[in-house]
């Protein structure tokens, strides 16, 4: 028990790693889909542990294969990795049972043990980014999970998901390449792969070194921002979310993006935070420009898309806009409402995404225009709708407002009354795209074409109602998301210089 | 002690009981008499809650807790002051009477949805509990944005095109002005004052420069949308679509109510009187006030629709709360409180006659109405009594609100307002006094054949469902024909007597209320 305890950083990335490997032996789809629950529950586990452990006695370093850093490939958990780690593998514990129906109906019984199989190798992909404290082992998962994501979403029904496959894939490369020429310019500089290595180094380096330290940062900003999705390097996921199998853009939306903007926060404040000084440079005021032109722009498209899914994708840009905007005013309050969004729009937007999967499987559309009157036919998936709806919009006693709250009183603690009602303006425009289809689904007579639908079952609504419920329940207890991503945030900004 | 100890409970239980209430409703979808047996009980029980906390409270007891803290700054906490004591008294009153109407009209009209209706109901009761016992400003905004919601299915009811469209307008305005306005100030007090709990004497004194309070009011006062203060009152006219029960709701139990309650209450608990006159940050609210209140009623002249008319002169008679609020003394403010009571006792009863009017006649023009003191001569007179407190007469509760107004302004030196009150109190006479005359004394227009025709084209109306709710059945237009009487449903007649009886009332028991109110003024 005490040599698994202090494996437990490798545990993570092996377990989903090997069980892909096992799937993909695996030919029957119900089989596949036992094991990869099986190792979907394991993972909260692991990383509820190293959370608990990182809480009680601090960062805990893990040197893989016994070479010590900065020679070998090191893991390193600190309280904001534990945090990140934690909301990846809890969403996908949470969101697994609902996997089952709906996987079989839209990837199909004979192709869904592949499907699985490139599930776990994103999953490991994306806790391996989370996890790992070398900026080129960082590269290799966030490729293992971007090679992987592009087959789910290839995966999808439609035939336009190849499309939307094919673009993620030129623009997922691109910031790839980017990324990579970040880290060889930070290689150059300092001989070093290892992060904190890198950024004790960048710290004493000459002054005639910064321009050098700038570009990598250029690199690494744009590399991460193209997948994480930062307006206006957002252009593939709009179709990559709406034509993806339903499960997928479920995991996709919760987690993907959310480890993306985790690795640029590690960047920013770990690494760069200490060797350079940001204020001087005009990171911060491009981050906040772009987050709100994304809240707006993003939040004005959402309101004219009639596919539910493509504009719950417009809706993720927006949000995606507030977390950069935490990042981007950079104080306690600011940073603790950008890293608290990161958990509570994941648990939002994937109980939207489950509420449309839900209604695909039931109904085989998500068209705005074909779902009148739905909300009578299946009143706990629309319901669990509205009340993570309200959620997005950011009313008072749902998550999203706590994490709205602390974004406000950041800006405010700066003296910036403009942002703060820019940011509660285009939370209004929120209220008008999912207004709509709770106008469409709740007042208006059903559609001839659903008489027969009905709630589906327990195995989908139950992971939606959770969520839901977890809407209201972070809204009013934050000791779990708020009070976690304050403690990183303090973390984080002691680091800067 | 241990009655000490049940008593802070009570709040708590006042919010609970109608959202148990509502939880209960859906199970009796099938059987009608005892869904509403289910509203008419827990309306009671709250009575009963509510009333228990009256005499602590007059005895100078705040009772109340705290529940839960979400976040620094975000705290849900209850506490019983004593105007929140009134408005809490005042809502649970109309709403077993609005219950018992609800029930009338509900069923005259043979609405549908009518489970999700009382549903809506009972939450929206709960949610103006919450208001009136909110102890500090986020349990306010919580509560104040869960009324705003649970009342949009309310003001859509009909799903008609035009409904869905007032609806938009309701929920776009009061999520609008209070996500936009009422948030950032909100943010703004908790950053500039570290607190947002409610406090005798406020939380800004010396925290904030002038300006700051100058523009922090501007933000509370327009954020506060419910409050109706113009130019943000035209949610209030375009929800007249509504079903009476429902415009009654939002005109005298809850909404407009929680709007002008949660403007008082920032003013007296947040700013604090002295800091207020201090900064002279309140003297352009009297202005806007005044203003709000001389417009709406010059509107409310020229409106023909009953309700639409209505619907201004309540526009004006919340500026009187407004403006006696901003006066930011303790006469107006007492004007204030006494304001909201007499006003939902006089507002409840009009719509309650104009609901009637509507079931029993299918009017509802004031030009249509001459000559229907004889068909409704019990609803023309409650219309009457309501009319006459609106104005300001005596023996009706709202003289003493008017009173205390006028005595609130020249106390503050405000001698124009007193004038902008009477002439206010003249225009409510020319606009609600000519519907009880030409009532009484115009004779009725000729209704020749027509007449039995109309009857029989309602019923074939009412057998074709409730899509057409408006029809008046066909049965009642028999009836009417016959005996010369056409009076509303019971239920709907016992309810608007009860309220104008309760505007009589009021006008003896003012001196309780303001007693009551005199609480606030008195340190604990």
């Amino acid at each position: 028990m005490e040599a698994l305890w202090s494996h437990l950083p490798a545990l993570q990335i092996v377990i989903p790693l090997l069980g892909g490997v096992l799937v993909a032996l695996v030919r029957r789809g119900s089989l596949a889909f036992a094991l990869t629950l099986v190792v979907s529950w394991v993972l909260p586990v692991v990383s509820g542990l190293l959370l608990y452990q990182v809480l009680s006695t601090g960062p805990i370093s893990y040197a893989l294969g016994g070479w010590p850093p900065p020679w070998g490939i090191e893991y390193r958990v600190d309280v904001l990795n534990a945090f990140v780690l934690m909301l990846v593998s809890a969403i996908g514990a949470i969101i697994m049972p609902f996997a089952r129906r709906s996987v079989a109906l839209e990837v199909g019984e004979r192709r869904s043990a592949w499907f699985y199989c490139m599930y776990l190798m994103c999953l490991a992909g994306l806790l391996g980014v989370a996890i790992t404290g070398d900026a080129f082992n960082a590269f290799v998962f966030l490729e293992i999970s971007s090679l992987s994501t592009y087959v789910l979403i290839a995966l999808g029904r439609d035939r336009r998901a190849l499309v939307a496959a094919f673009r993620y894939l030129i623009m997922g490369t691109i910031g790839a390449t980017f990324y990579v020429i970040g880290v060889g310019l930070l290689y150059v500089l300092t001989g070093s792969l290892n992060m904190v290595d890198i950024a004790q180094r960048l710290a004493v380096a000459p002054p005639e070194q910064a321009r050098a330290m700038v570009a990598a940062l250029a690199f690494l900003t744009v590399g991460i921002s193209l997948k994480l999705a930062l307006f206006p390097l957002h252009s593939w996921l709009p179709g990559a979310y709406a034509y993806a199998p339903s499960w997928a853009t479920v995991f996709l939306s919760a987690t993907a993006t959310k480890v993306a903007i985790y690795l640029l926060v590690r960047f920013l404040f770990s690494i760069f935070g200490g060797a350079l000084d940001l204020r001087s440079l005009p990171v911060a005021e491009i981050l906040i420009a772009l987050s709100v032109a994304a809240m707006f722009i993003a939040s004005f498209i959402a309101v004219y898309q009639s596919n539910l899914k493509r504009m719950l994708a417009y809706s993720s840009l927006a949000q995606i806009g507030y977390m950069m905007l935490g990042i981007g005013i950079a104080n306690q309050a600011a940073l603790t409402g950008g890293l608290v969004h990161l958990v509570n729009h994941a648990i939002m937007k994937a109980a939207l995404f489950m509420a449309m999967g839900s209604l695909f499987y039931r109904v085989g559309t998500v068209r705005l225009t074909e779902i009148a009157g739905i909300g009578r036919k299946m009143p706990l998936t629309m319901g669990a709708f509205v009340v993570a709806g309200l959620g997005i919009i950011g009313t008072p006693g749902t998550a999203g407002f706590i994490s709205k709250w602390y974004l406000a009183v950041g800006a405010l603690d700066r003296g910036w009354w403009v942002l703060v009602f820019l940011l509660v303006a285009s939370s209004l425009i929120s209220v008008l795209y999912i207004g709509r289809v709770i106008e469409m689904a709740w007042f208006r007579p059903a559609a001839d074409g659903l008489a027969e639908a009905k709630d589906p079952p327990l195995s989908m609504l139950l992971p939606l109602l959770l969520l839901a419920a977890a809407t209201i329940y972070f809204g009013i207890d934050t000791r779990l998301t708020a009070g976690i991503a304050g403690e990183a945030a303090q973390f984080l900004l002691g680091g800067l210089r | 002690m241990t009655a000490f100890a049940a008593s802070d409970t009570l709040p708590l239980l006042a919010v609970l009981v109608p959202l148990l209430g509502a939880l209960l409703i859906p199970l009796f979808h099938r059987a009608p008499n005892l869904r509403e047996a289910v509203t008419l009980l827990t309306a009671a029980i709250l009575l009963v809650i509510v009333v228990q906390l009256l005499p602590p409270v007059m005895d100078g007891a705040r009772p109340g807790a705290m529940l839960i803290e979400a976040a620094p700054g975000l705290s849900i906490a209850l506490r019983v002051e004593p105007l929140g004591m009134l408005f809490a008294l005042v809502a649970s009153v109309l709403w077993i009477v609005n219950s018992i109407y609800s029930i009338g009209y509900m069923r005259a009209h043979d609405e549908p949805r009518q489970t999700s209706f009382y549903v809506c109901f009972a939450i929206a009761l709960g949610s103006t509990m919450g208001i009136a016992f909110a102890d500090n400003l986020f349990t306010l905004f919580l509560f104040y944005e869960a009324l705003t919601l649970c009342t949009f299915p309310l003001v859509t009811h009909k799903q008609s095109p035009e409904a869905m469209r007032a609806g938009r307008l309701y929920l776009l305005l009061l999520l609008g002005t209070s996500m936009l306005l009422l948030l950032p100030a909100i943010i703004g007090t908790w950053v500039l004052a570290g607190t947002t709990t409610f406090t005798p004497g406020g939380i800004l004194a010396g925290k904030a420069s002038p300006l700051a309070i100058g523009f922090l009011l501007a933000l509370y006062a327009f954020g506060i949308g419910k409050a109706a203060l113009m130019p943000v009152h035209f949610w209030l006219p375009a929800a007249m679509v509504a079903p009476t029960p429902v415009s009654a709701l939002l005109h005298a139990v809850a909404v407009v109510k929680a709007g002008v309650f949660s403007v008082v209450k920032v003013i007296v608990y947040v700013f604090g009187l002295e800091t207020l006159t201090l900064s002279g940050g309140n003297e352009w609210l009297i202005y806007v006030g005044c203003a709000s209140l001389l417009l709406a009623s010059l509107i409310a002249l020229t409106r023909d629709n009953l309700k639409a008319r209505l619907a201004f002169s309540t526009v004006s008679q919340l500026a009187y709360v407004v403006v006696g609020a901003a006066l930011a003394g303790p006469a107006g403010v007492i004007g204030s409180g006494l304001q909201i009571a007499t006003h939902a006792a006089g507002k409840i009863t009009l719509f309650f006659c104009a609901g009637a009017i509507y079931v029993a006649s299918h009017k509802t023009e004031v030009s249509e109405m001459a000559g229907l003191g004889r068909k409704m001569p019990i609803t023309m007179i409650a219309f009457l009594i309501g009319s006459l407190s609106i104005i300001g007469l005596p023996p009706f509760g709202g003289m003493w609100s008017k009173w205390a107004l006028a005595m609130g302004a020249l106390d503050a030196g405000y001698a124009t307002v007193v004038a902008v009150l009477m002439i206010s109190s003249l225009l409510s006479v020319a606009y609600l006094l000519p519907v009880v005359a030409r009532a009484f004394f115009l004779p009725p227009p000729a209704e020749p054949e027509a007449h039995g025709e109309l009857g029989e084209h309602g019923m074939h109306q009412g057998a074709h469902s409730g899509e057409h709710s408006g029809e008046h059945s066909g049965e009642h237009a028999a009836a009417a024909a016959k005996s010369g009487l056409q009076e509303a449903p019971v239920a709907c007649l016992i309810a608007l007597c009860a309220t104008a009886l309760l505007c009589l009332v009021l006008f003896f028991q003012a001196d309780r209320i303001e007693a009551l109110l005199q609480g606030i003024f008195i340190a604990p």
